[in-house]
């Protein structure tokens, strides 16, 4: 089971208090009519699934109830950083703390 | 060497020290005609095929590690048809058919066991939606039958007949042709039936680069055994499928998760079919050797890591111990995990990709297992036309810019 950091807590929880909601920084089309299929597909589907470094979104939804980011090692499942929604993510350091 | 009657006598009679190699260890040659990315069951099944129904014999099977050491050795041994949609029961339809007759087909027990798998129904609306299911096979020429309560538990006595638990049984749905097989039959016996055509199984040979010209069409892969140059590539690389796309520049609508399973401690036996129940999670068999296979559910996020977290298969144990309340002493002998890549709609990617001779089969998700026979089956006749087989036509990669999903989340539900 993780722990993990909720930036807004600042407490290092069990995975079970946090529900993982997906890839981060992705945002819908603001403009439906001009969205081609393409577009439509890219953003509801296509994922970037990397083997290392990963930005997610998670909730923490039996805590405070927000969503946050977080960067991970999608190898260790180390977690790099965790990070309010709304910020931009960090410059990556180079090694993962764990 | 041919396995026949005799030749088990003879060998059981002398020691069976004259056994050969079932199959080669060759080095890499310059170049293929069709080069498949993975030894898994899927990708030894495609080699096979496209050497025995289209004649195409110069081909090579690249596996980073070994045979079967993926997903096809760990998985849960499940096979059966009874999916929703009609897609997917023709897909799913065809490999059960091929079950059928493969120990024969690769003279080669892969032990296919039709002992029945037995979906539960826990409430008024599972009873609802089960009877569709039940239905919507038969109208498609699947067997899959209702079976009452009562019926449940004569089938399966050592079920939890109590009506005061949380989720007590209210019926169920049988196909009786479902079961299981041996996992590592399957890789080993069509790894031995490719090999007996002519195609070079190379192991330790792990895919560094898709090597493409200057018009973009693919001309070979790079990998740690040097390049090999190649007419057709078919990628079947399951739980690494996005990254090795990636070396193409295909961006896929893959996730990879972890998968868990898990065995007991072997004993007498006390299982009648596979067991499964979708509403709280749990499913069950029992192997020939006498361990009872639990499948446990995915990690809720991204990982490579071939591990689960404990909680997943404490969440599962804990629904076996009220499913089947004999089986609260027994220990667990192994716990694992494996790496599926888990497409939006649930369904698998059988076909071409934007680039000119890469092929890819992927997206089996947490069920691909039963499909082996089939998936390579469908995809070898893919890559040899260049045009989708008809079964595997609606399970294309455009599906996620068009629209046209097959979406088994439900039908298919978390046990596979």
């Amino acid at each position: 089971m993780l722990l993990i950091l909720c930036p807004y807590c600042q407490s290092r929880r069990a995975e079970l208090e946090f529900r993982n909601v997906g890839a981060a920084h992705i945002s819908r089309p603001s403009d439906p009519q001009t969205t081609t299929d393409a577009q439509w597909g890219e953003f509801l589907y296509q994922r970037d699934n990397p083997k290392g470094r990963i930005a997610e979104r998670w909730l923490h939804i039996h805590g405070c109830g927000r969503y946050f980011n977080a960067i991970r090692d999608t190898i260790s499942d180390v977690f790099v950083t965790t990070y309010k929604s709304g910020e931009p993510p960090p410059a990556m350091p180079s090694e993962a703390k764990p | 060497m041919k396995f026949s009657l005799i030749s088990l006598l003879k060998e059981g009679l002398t020691g069976n020290r004259g056994w050969p190699r079932q199959w080669r260890d060759p080095a890499p040659k310059a170049a293929y005609d069709v080069v498949i990315v993975g030894g898994g069951g899927h990708g030894l099944a495609t080699a096979y095929y496209l050497a025995k129904e289209h004649g195409i014999r110069n081909v090579a099977v690249l596996e980073k590690g070994w045979l079967g050491g993926g997903n096809t050795g760990r998985n849960t041994t499940v096979v059966r048809s009874n999916y929703l949609w009609e897609e997917s029961e023709r897909l799913y339809e065809h490999a059960m058919k091929l079950w059928e007759t493969l120990s024969d087909d690769l003279n080669y027990n892969v032990m296919y066991s039709p002992r029945g798998v037995l979906m539960l129904a826990h409430s008024i609306h599972d009873v609802q939606v089960g009877k569709r299911h039940v239905h919507a096979n038969r109208l498609a020429g699947i067997d899959n039958e209702w079976l009452s309560r009562e019926e449940v538990l004569d089938f399966c006595p050592i079920l939890n007949p109590a009506t005061d638990i949380r989720y007590p049984i209210a019926g169920g749905a049988l196909q009786r042709r479902g079961g299981t097989a041996r996992h590592d039959a399957v890789a080993w016996g069509y790894a031995r039936g490719a090999d007996r055509f002519g195609v070079d199984i190379i192991q330790n040979c792990e895919v560094k680069g898709i090597i493409r010209d200057a018009s973009g069409k693919v001309i070979g892969v790079e990998t740690t055994r040097g390049y090999i140059g190649a007419g057709k590539v078919g990628v079947v690389a399951a739980g690494h499928t996005s990254v090795v796309m990636g070396m193409a520049g295909v961006r896929m609508p893959l996730e990879s998760y972890p998968l868990q399973a898990l065995v007991s401690e072997p004993i007498k036996p006390i299982m009648p079919c596979v067991l499964m129940s979708n509403a709280i999670h749990a499913y069950m068999s029992q192997s020939d050797k006498g361990e009872l296979v639990i499948g446990a559910g995915t990690d809720q996020y991204v990982s490579y890591s071939q591990t689960g977290g404990l909680q997943i298969a404490q969440a599962t144990i804990e629904a076996i111990c009220e499913l089947f309340p004999m089986t609260r002493r027994l220990r667990m002998l192994r716990n694992w995990g494996g790496i599926v890549d888990v497409t939006p709609d649930r369904s698998p990617i059988i076909g071409k990709t934007p680039v000119e001779g890469l092929y890819v089969n992927c997206g089996w998700g947490t069920g691909g297992f039963k499909a082996t026979p089939g998936s390579g089956h469908v995809f070898a006749a893919t890559i040899a036309k260049g045009e989708p087989h008809p079964i595997a036509a609606p399970f294309t990669l455009e599906r996620f810019t068009t629209g046209r999903l097959i979406d088994e989340a439900a039908a298919a539900a978390v046990a596979h």
